[in-house]
C-alpha cells in the first residue's frame, strides 16, 4: 500500500504469557478518520502504544510514510509527525494552559542556551512566534480566556481540548485519539465531532481514534477496525462493520 | 486523667529500659580490668522527666499550637524583580565590603561561594526536580581541576577557570548519561556514590593529586594578569601594589576575592533566570510534572534532563576552581558528603526553585554558624532542629518559587 500514511502490519505484542495483540495489520491513509473498536481488553491500547513508540512491539513493521518507525522510543516517533492524546488527560497541570501549548512547541522554536541567554534576535522572534502560533491555537478551540490558568484547574472538557490543541501545536500528520470522549457530555461530544472534522479538513491530519461511544465512531469513521481478545475481526466501513456478524456476536454474545 | 496517668507511666517504664545502658551503665577500666559502674541516679532523673513532661503534655502543646499558627507567614518570592531594588543591592553589595572588616568580608565571600553553589544545584533540584546528592563530587572537579593545571602547568585562575567548569560540565554529562534513566532515590543513591567515588579518588591518585595532604600554594586571582601578592617571586614582574603605588595590604586581596566572587554569583544568577524563561526551563518543569506527556510531544527526556545535570555541574566547578583560589590549598577534606548536604540544605531552605530564596538560605547557613561559633559542638544539633522545625512552618521553603509566567492578552 504505497498511498497509506501509516501503515502497520503482523504486529503482535505479548506481556509473558499473554498475547496482547496477536497479528494485526491496518494502514491509515493521509486525512482519514480511521477508528479501532472492540471491547474492554481487546488490546487496542496496546496497539496505539505499539504504534507511538511506548512499547516496543514483539514482532511486526509499522512504517510511517515508508519510513520505518518500529521499536523507535516515543520522542523520536514524535518527529515522524505521529502524536497522540491519552485515555486519562495527561497535561502539566501545574503549567498555566498557555504553557502547555509552549512547552509542545519544544522541538520547533530555538532552543539553543547562547541565543536565549542574550536574548538574541533569533531567540526573540521564535518566542514571538512560538506565543503567536499558541494564541491562534487557543482561539480555534475556544480556550482564550483561560490562557494564563494552571492547567489543572480547567473543566474536564477543556482539558480535552487543551489536549488536543497541544498535539496539534506540533503539526502532526497523524492524531492518535484514545478515548477522546470518555467522560464528555452529549454536548461536548457533538462539538467534539465537529473539532475532529475541522482538523481533518483545515489541517489536513489523518486521525487514529479509540473509541468507545459507538454514535461518534460511526459519524466520523471512514474506517473502522473491530478487534477482540487482541485479534482483528473486521476491518470495513462503519456500514459493513455494522452489519458484520462477528462484530454483533463479539459485542452482543452468541445466541 | 487516669489514661493520661497511665500513658506517663509506661513512658516512664520505657524510658528507663532504653536509657540504663546509656546513662545508668558506665563502663570504667581500673588497670587491667574494665568494671561496670551503675549510676542509677541519671536514670531516675531521666524517667522523671519523661513522667512529668508525658503528663503535662496536652497543657505543652497549647502554646506550641499558637505558635504554629501565630507565625508570621513570609511572602512569595516575586516573580518579577524590581529593577532598581535590584541594582540598589548589587550597588550596596559592591560598596559595603571597603568599610567592612576583613574578617566579615571574609566570610561574605565563602557566603558567596554557597550562593553560587547552591544556584547550581537549585537547577538540578529546583528547576528539574532531579535528587542530586553528590553535587559536592562536581564542586572538587573543578577546584581539582584549577589545582592541578596550576600544578602541573603553572596556569593561572582566570585561564583555568573555564576549564574548571568545562570538566565539572563534562563530568556531569558522562554521569548524567546512565544514570538519568533512574527516577527519584534511585538517582539520589547513584549521585551520592558519585561524590564519593570522586573523593576517594583525590585520596588514592596520590601521584596526581597529591593524596590526602591535597595541593597547597594555589594563587589568587590576579588583576587583569597583574599578580595581588606581597612580591611577585618572578623576576621582573611586578605586583598590584607596586603598579599602583599602594602599600601592600592583605585586606585588599580579601577584598579583590570578595569582588571576584560577587562577580561570579552575580553571573550565575543571571544565568538560573534567564534559564528559567527560556523553553529549557519550561521543558524542565514539564518533564518534572509528566515525563510520558513530554516524551509523546517529541521531547527528549534524557537531553533535557542531562542540559539541566550538566549547567547544574558547571557553576559547581566555577565555584570549586573559586574556593581553591581562595583557600589557596585543595584536600579531599573539603569534598565530604556533608558538604554536599549543606547546599542541598540550601536549596530546600531557600525554597526549591527560588533564586531569591536559595541566595537568602545561603546567608544564612554560612553566617549563623559564624556568629554562634560559641555552639560549635552542638551545630549539627541546631541545623537538624532548624531543619525539622522549617518542615513543619513551611514546608515549601523560605521564599518559595513562584514561577514567572508568560501571560496572554485575554480578550
Amino acid at each position: 500500500m504505497i498511498d497509506a500514511l501509516l501503515n502497520v502490519s503482523a504486529l503482535c505484542m505479548r506481556f509473558g504469557g499473554l498475547l496482547a495483540v496477536d497479528n494485526v495489520n491496518f494502514a491509515v491513509k493521509p486525512d482519514e478518520v480511521f477508528a479501532i473498536i472492540g471491547p474492554n481488553g481487546a488490546g487496542k491500547t496496546t496497539v496505539f502504544n505499539c504504534v507511538g513508540g511506548f512499547y516496543t512491539p514483539t514482532s511486526g513493521q509499522i512504517t510511517m510514510n515508508g519510513v520505518s518507525i518500529t521499536g523507535l522510543p516515543s520522542h523520536r516517533v514524535a518527529h515522524h509527525g505521529l502524536v497522540r492524546t491519552f485515555q486519562n488527560v495527561r497535561l502539566f497541570k501545574q503549567l498555566t494552559v498557555l504553557e502547555n501549548l509552549l512547552v509542545a512547541q519544544h522541538t520547533q522554536v530555538e532552543t539553543r542556551l547562547l541565543p536565549g541567554l542574550l536574548k538574541l534576535k533569533s531567540y526573540r522572534q521564535s518566542e514571538a512566534d512560538a506565543l503567536e502560533r499558541a494564541a491562534q491555537w487557543l482561539d480555534f478551540m475556544g480556550l482564550r480566556e483561560f490562557a494564563n490558568r494552571e492547567a489543572g484547574n480547567l473543566a474536564y472538557g477543556h482539558q480535552r481540548r487543551l489536549e488536543i490543541a497541544r498535539c496539534m501545536i506540533t503539526k502532526p500528520r497523524l492524531l492518535m485519539l484514545d478515548e477522546p470522549a470518555a467522560g464528555l457530555n452529549p454536548q461536548e461530544k457533538q462539538d467534539l465531532q465537529r473539532l475532529i472534522d475541522r482538523l481533518r479538513c483545515e489541517f489536513g491530519v489523518a486521525v487514529l481514534l479509540i473509541e468507545h461511544d459507538m454514535g461518534l465512531v460511526m459519524g466520523i469513521s471512514d474506517r473502522i477496525l473491530v478487534m477482540e481478545h487482541g485479534k482483528p475481526i473486521v476491518t470495513g466501513t462503519p456500514a459493513e462493520v455494522r452489519s458484520d456478524e462477528r462484530v454483533i456476536k463479539a459485542y452482543l454474545g452468541e445466541e | 486523667m487516669a489514661n493520661n496517668l497511665r500513658n506517663a507511666f509506661i513512658a516512664a517504664i520505657l524510658t528507663g529500659v532504653i536509657v540504663t545502658p546509656v546513662f545508668g551503665l558506665q563502663l570504667v577500666r581500673q588497670g587491667a580490668r574494665t568494671l561496670m559502674d551503675p549510676h542509677w541516679s541519671n536514670v531516675l532523673i531521666a524517667m522523671a522527666v519523661v513522667f512529668v513532661g508525658q503528663l503535662l503534655r496536652p497543657w505543652l502543646a497549647i502554646p506550641f499550637r499558637r505558635l504554629k499558627s501565630g507565625l508570621p507567614t513570609l511572602p512569595a518570592a516575586p516573580s518579577q524583580g524590581n529593577k532598581w531594588l535590584v541594582l540598589l543591592i548589587i550597588a550596596a553589595a559592591v560598596i559595603w565590603p571597603f568599610f567592612g572588616s576583613r574578617s566579615s568580608v571574609d566570610i561574605a565571600t565563602l557566603v558567596l561561594i554557597y550562593v553560587m553553589l547552591g544556584l547550581g544545584l537549585n537547577i538540578v533540584v529546583g528547576f528539574a526536580g532531579l535528587l542530586d546528592l553528590g553535587f559536592v563530587g562536581f564542586y572538587a572537579v573543578g577546584a581539582y581541576t584549577y589545582a592541578l593545571l596550576y600544578h602541573w602547568g603553572g596556569w593561572g585562575f582566570w585561564e583555568a577557570l573555564p576549564f574548571a567548569g568545562a570538566m565539572a560540565a563534562l563530568f556531569g554529562f558522562v554521569l548524567g548519561f546512565p544514570v538519568l534513566r533512574l527516577r527519584g532515590d534511585y538517582l539520589a543513591i547513584v549521585t551520592l556514590g558519585f561524590g564519593e567515588i570522586i573523593r576517594l579518588l583525590l585520596i588514592n591518585l596520590n601521584w596526581l593529586t597529591g593524596g590526602p595532604d591535597g595541593i597547597s600554594g594555589i594563587p589568587k586571582p590576579s588583576v587583569f594578569g597583574i599578580p595581588m601578592a606581597r612580591s611577585s617571586g618572578t623576576e621582573g614582574v611586578r605586583t598590584f601594589h607596586e603598579i599602583t603605588g599602594l602599600t601592600f595590604q592583605s585586606q585588599h586581596v580579601v577584598l579583590w576575592l570578595y569582588l571576584m566572587a560577587l562577580l561570579l554569583a552575580l553571573i550565575t544568577l543571571f544565568v538560573s533566570t534567564r534559564l528559567k524563561r527560556m523553553p529549557v526551563g519550561r521543558a524542565w518543569e514539564a518533564l518534572r510534572e509528566d515525563e510520558i506527556a513530554c516524551r509523546s510531544l517529541g521531547l527528549n527526556p534524557t537531553r533535557i534532563k542531562l542540559s539541566a545535570f550538566t549547567l547544574g555541574a558547571m557553576f559547581a566547578g566555577f565555584g570549586g576552581a573559586f574556593f581553591a583560589a581562595r583557600q589557596g590549598l585543595v584536600n579531599p577534606e573539603s569534598f565530604t558528603f556533608i558538604e554536599s548536604a549543606l547546599i542541598l540544605a540550601i536549596v530546600v531552605l531557600g525554597g526549591m526553585g527560588s533564586q531569591v530564596g536559595v541566595i537568602l538560605a545561603a546567608i544564612l547557613l554560612t553566617v549563623l554558624p559564624e556568629l554562634a561559633r560559641g555552639f560549635a559542638e552542638y551545630r549539627m544539633l541546631m541545623f537538624g532542629l532548624v531543619m525539622v522545625l522549617m518542615m513543619m512552618w513551611r514546608p515549601q521553603g523560605l521564599l518559595p518559587m513562584k514561577r514567572p509566567h508568560v501571560e496572554l492578552q485575554t480578550k
